[in-house]
């Protein structure tokens, strides 16, 4: 009905126009014309006069030349040459023709080795293949990774976990899933690259406090809140978050959370704890560092963890209420967007954490160890070194105790150390960063990680070899 | 100077298409573009099958119901969500904080998105193979919470990226895998450039680089992370990158992360991307108007959520034109296409090595995990000692090094066997078919005639939905896509096709999709639709 009506009415105005008179409609062009022309006409462009003509472009394209893709690579570099590891990154690894006895990895646990889960490992592979093709949105979601997460929150006494198919994209995908451009979040200098890449980014404003120092820590949040007084409307829209590390990677250090927790309540701001190390080595029962504090876990907003540590597999997960987990279903970069984890890799998580809870027996066995190997590098290391690192701390941090401030030289001589100790059938390796990338580069260091397996023998081989290598190399430097 | 500028772009648009450019009303675009074969010098030109992308638009009054649909659907959500809010979607002791979530978003997934939420998440209880068997599920609340019913059912599988089929539970790659994880264990506990390297690592890579036609290459434990971790060490500050405004999340987090200034172009536009590269060359960084240090463009080889492969000849042109970088992201077209299923360079005979960087994954054709970087030997050090994912992030399982070297054999010929072969011929097949026999039902599909992921467009919100449920209950999985994953009108079923299907799988998904399209309204195309039966041919000369 409507268009029947249109068509009359556009019918009616061209007989109109059909019998005005010429001069009319000639004077109405005219008008029109002019007052296309008043409102199309270009408008007067001062860069126009500068205009580059085509020759002129091609010439700027002919002349630029871009910088090579990449600099040139020194030859020399570490990286260029890693050391090839035969058979299992397990207590001893075989390094060329040398056996040596490990501790330079995150088996903690000891749990590479481990028959029971090479054996559920093999059952997955032989019922769901390796790959899952496809993200947990579109079929990736196999009834492994729902057991897992199940059995995670359950470990973690927390309402939901999350898995990601990849330790590192774990916190660097949680942490830009909450935290936003016009957020702040206060966090400790020395976290792992992990969370740095997580913190870029969420692009939120980031308030660095020196390390375990809760001091400055307040002193930044009163900071905060001073200028959220100024603008009250503004920090009614700033969400605050606060980072830590359970053990710090690259410290050995615990983190002081009661403190931490309180400050939290205080200043109302979120918590993510990164436990990639604390969980499954600290603890009564391992559950990392809410049971060392003896502290509910849902005071803390998020928790994560790594499943390539302690747990021996390959991924990492984030447990928390469902409220703030569900979240990352739907916006955590590396959960959406890339293909789950490999089912078998679940399925060997899940037995290590079965192990885990049967017998806490070996959290006991790993804190002596660790407190042993503590005492023993404090006593027995040449005077030129330090260990630094919690006691109870799966790892530590042997470094110089005299820096020369050249960190380059630094790191290559204990690098000779390192050489020196594996001819001695003596695994260890220096903390590798990349020493550009770093927001605060640690000071080089040897890192010695501990595991549950080592005997008493072991660690004062271990000792005895570190020293005597240590003092060989720093005779030669003399 | 009017004249000057005529003349240049019309140069300009001779130069971009090597070869004939034909378009045709009906929404297709027919190109012939051949791939430069250079050798010693010396240009040789490979005639190559018709390049066929549809891009038909979508028909006035789909939009329009599209967009008021989109609305009811806002408006319904808004007004439950104000009758109730479920105790679920409360935080705990947090009075007083500013709250976590933006409101637009959480209303969006609480409201919106829960309505829709069982198309999504659906469990599976087997390998993702042709088939996959699915974990039933029921909801009570409209999608708030689910419960399983503790029965299974089997469905024809066209959602997986199992492009080759080699995600299989029996066969000699799981054999082989399973001989692996007794000889190197699951995982290393180090990354690479600790304790992380041992030999199935070297050769994976070595494989890798001689497979994708590179002189090295470096692996990594994610797909994902390929793109996220490494773009930083190749571009940085004072450096542009030219990105296609499709390009997966990884790459866009990677380019984030490195801190490059970034320029988006059209999807698959080449004049777009002529337009960009020129005025970023001539007028330099902005303000300062010093030159680029670099410039990188970055691409996709088949984009997956539009199904098109990337124009590379014409890329590879402006490339050369304009002295910019390539980094082409092969995550679902290595294996997948090309005679040879050595992706998209081999698809357009080019030689890889004009294409500075060649990324890839794991996950889909090979039916494993992880991602690959191809290049020079000087390109790809400089990634091994400045790479944060080589230096920080665990090295990949000897089970999924071990499952690509022996699927990439199989692809290779190198099991002496032509079953590598069958695969890529069969899947190029099924691809073809499936498309066509879409189109000739009236259904509109986008991207190119040859990339096994083919988007059927739905446009509505509600119709997502309605198809996945529909092809559920008969037995097929799918994948549906819509807002925010697409554009808000471009909502979109997607059919991922396997080596592993057969013809009558295919034909017996056709018979139901053909059921809800006349059901739900389906058949939005207007082009003239050819009568004659498609044939399922192994032909490679065929043109629609
Ligand atoms: C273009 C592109 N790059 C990278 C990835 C990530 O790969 P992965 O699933 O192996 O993490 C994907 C996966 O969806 C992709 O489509």
């Amino acid at each position: 009905m409507v268009s029947m009506d249109m068509f009359h009415e556009l019918f009616e105005s061209l007989n109109a126009l059909q019998n005005a008179p010429t001069y009319h409609l000639l004077f109405e062009a005219g008008l029109i014309a002019w007052l296309m022309w008043l409102l199309f006409r270009p408008s007067y462009n001062p860069h126009d006069r500068e205009r580059l003509t085509r020759r002129e472009e091609q010439e700027l394209i002919d002349e630029w030349t871009p910088e090579p893709l990449v600099p040139a690579t020194p030859q020399d570099s570490r990286a260029l040459h890693p050391r090839i590891v035969s058979g299992k990154v397990g207590k001893y690894i075989q390094i060329g023709e040398r056996n040596c006895l490990n501790l330079g990895t995150n088996n903690y646990l000891g749990m590479i080795e481990n028959p029971e889960i090479e054996k559920s490992a093999l059952e997955c592979l032989s019922h769901y293949g390796v790959g899952s093709c496809g993200p947990r949105g579109f079929y990736g979601t196999t009834e492994v990774h729902l057991d897992l997460e199940d059995k995670l929150a359950e470990y973690m006494k927390c309402e939901e976990a999350v898995v990601y198919s990849y330790g590192f994209s774990t916190i660097a995908s949680a942490i830009p899933a909450y935290a936003k451009r016009s957020d702040v979040i206060f966090v400790d200098e020395m976290v792992n690259f992990a969370i740095q890449k997580g913190l870029d980014a969420s692009r939120s404003q980031i308030n660095y406090f020196k390390h375990n120092d809760m001091e400055d820590l307040e002193r930044l949040l009163m900071e905060q809140a001073d200028l959220d007084r100024k603008n009250p409307k503004k920090a009614k829209r700033t969400r605050r978050f606060l980072v830590a590390e359970g053990i710090y990677m690259n410290t050995g250090l615990m983190a002081p959370l009661p403190k931490l927790l309180e400050l939290r309540e205080k200043y109302k701001l979120r918590f993510f704890l990164d436990e990639a190390i604390s969980f499954g080595t600290i603890g009564k029962t391992g559950h990392g560092l809410t049971e060392h504090f003896n502290i509910d876990p849902s005071e803390i907003d998020m928790i994560s963890g790594s499943l390539e540590n302690s747990i021996g597999s390959i991924g990492g997960f984030c447990v928390g209420s469902h409220f703030i987990i569900e979240h990352q279903r739907l916006s955590g970069l590396g959960y959406c967007f890339s293909a789950s984890a490999p089912p078998l890799l679940m399925a060997a998580a899940i037995t290590a954490l079965d192990i885990m809870q049967r017998d806490p027996s070996i959290f006991q066995t790993l804190r002596d160890n660790s407190t042993f190997i503590h005492s023993q590098l404090s006593s027995q290391l040449p005077s030129d070194l330090r260990v630094h690192g919690h006691p109870e701390s799966v790892i530590k941090h042997i470094r110089l105790a005299n820096p020369s401030g050249d960190k380059v030289a630094d790191e290559q001589l204990l690098n000779e150390i390192v050489d020196k100790c594996e001819e001695a059938g003596l695994a260890l390796t220096t903390a590798a960063y990349l020493s550009d990338r770093e927001v605060n580069l640690p000071e080089p260091s040897i890192r010695v990680t501990v595991n549950a397996l080592l005997s008493k023998n072991e660690i004062e081989f271990a000792v005895k070899t570190l020293k005597n290598c240590a003092e060989s190399v720093f005779k030669i430097q003399l | 100077m009017a004249l000057d500028k005529t003349e240049y772009s019309m140069s300009a648009a001779e130069k971009m298409s090597n070869g004939a450019v034909g378009r045709n009303k009906n929404g297709v675009r027919v190109d012939r573009l051949d791939g430069h074969v250079h050798q010693n010098g010396s240009v040789k030109k490979e005639k190559r099958r018709p390049f066929i992308e549809s891009f038909e638009k979508i028909p006035l009054l789909t939009a329009a119901t599209t967009f008021i649909g989109f609305h009811l659907i806002l408006l319904m959500g808004y007004i439950t969500s104000i009758i109730f809010t479920p105790k679920v979607a409360r935080e705990k002791n947090r009075k007083g904080y500013v709250p976590l979530y933006d409101r637009f978003e959480s209303f969006y997934s609480r409201y919106v998105y829960r309505r829709l939420r069982d198309c999504w998440n659906i469990p599976i209880c087997s390998c993702p193979g042709s088939e996959v068997t699915l974990k039933d599920r029921v909801t009570h609340d409209c999608g708030w919470t689910f419960e399983y019913t503790g029965t299974r059912s089997t469905a024809l599988n066209l959602g997986s990226y199992n492009y080759l089929g080699f995600a299989q539970a029996e066969g000699s790659c799981s054999e082989d895998s399973a001989v692996k994880i007794k000889e190197l264990g699951c995982a290393t506990a180090s990354p690479r450039i600790e304790f992380g390297t041992q030999k199935i690592h070297q050769e994976l890579e070595a494989l890798t680089a001689k497979f994708v036609g590179m002189e090295d290459a470096i692996t990594f434990g994610m797909g994902f992370a390929t793109n996220a971790l490494n773009l930083p060490s190749i571009v940085s500050k004072g450096c542009l990158v030219v990105s296609d405004e499709k390009n997966h999340a990884s790459l866009i987090l990677g380019l984030r992360l490195s801190g490059a200034t970034i320029d988006v172009f059209k999807h698959n536009n080449m004049e777009s991307l002529r337009q960009v590269l020129h005025s970023a060359v001539i007028k330099g960084q902005p303000r300062s108007h010093r030159p680029w240090k670099k410039i990188l463009i970055v691409v996709e080889g088949v984009y997956s959520m539009e199904g098109s492969i990337v124009r590379l000849p014409e890329i590879l042109e402006l490339k050369r034109q304009y002295k910019a970088y390539l980094y082409v992201d092969e995550a679902h077209s290595i294996g997948a296409i090309g005679r040879n299923g050595r992706g998209v360079v081999d698809y357009f005979g080019v030689d890889p090595k004009e294409v500075d960087i060649l990324m890839g994954t794991y996950t889909k054709s090979f039916g494993s995990a992880g991602g690959y970087i191809a290049g020079s030997k000087a390109f790809i050090d400089h990634m091994r000692v400045n790479s944060h994912a080589n230096c920080y992030a665990t090295s990949m399982s000897s089970s999924c090094a071990q499952q690509i070297i022996s699927s990439m054999k199989i692809i290779m010929g190198m099991d002496g066997t032509n079953e590598g072969k069958k695969r890529i011929n069969q899947l190029a097949r099924n691809s073809r078919y499936f498309r066509r026999r879409l189109n000739q039902m009236g259904i509109i599909t986008i991207g190119n005639n040859d990339s096994p992921v083919v988007p059927m467009m739905v446009y509505m919100h509600s119709k997502i939905a309605s198809v996945v449920r529909r092809l559920k209950t008969n037995n097929i999985a799918v994948v549906g896509v819509g807002f925010p994953a697409t554009p808000l009108m471009e909502g979109r079923i997607r059919f991922c096709l396997s080596a592993a299907h057969t013809k009558e799988q295919l034909d017996n998904a056709l018979v139901h999709v053909e059921e809800a399209a006349d059901f739900l309204g389906l058949r939005y195309s207007r082009k003239r639709r050819s009568k004659e039966p498609v044939h399922y041919s192994d032909s490679e000369s065929e043109v629609e």
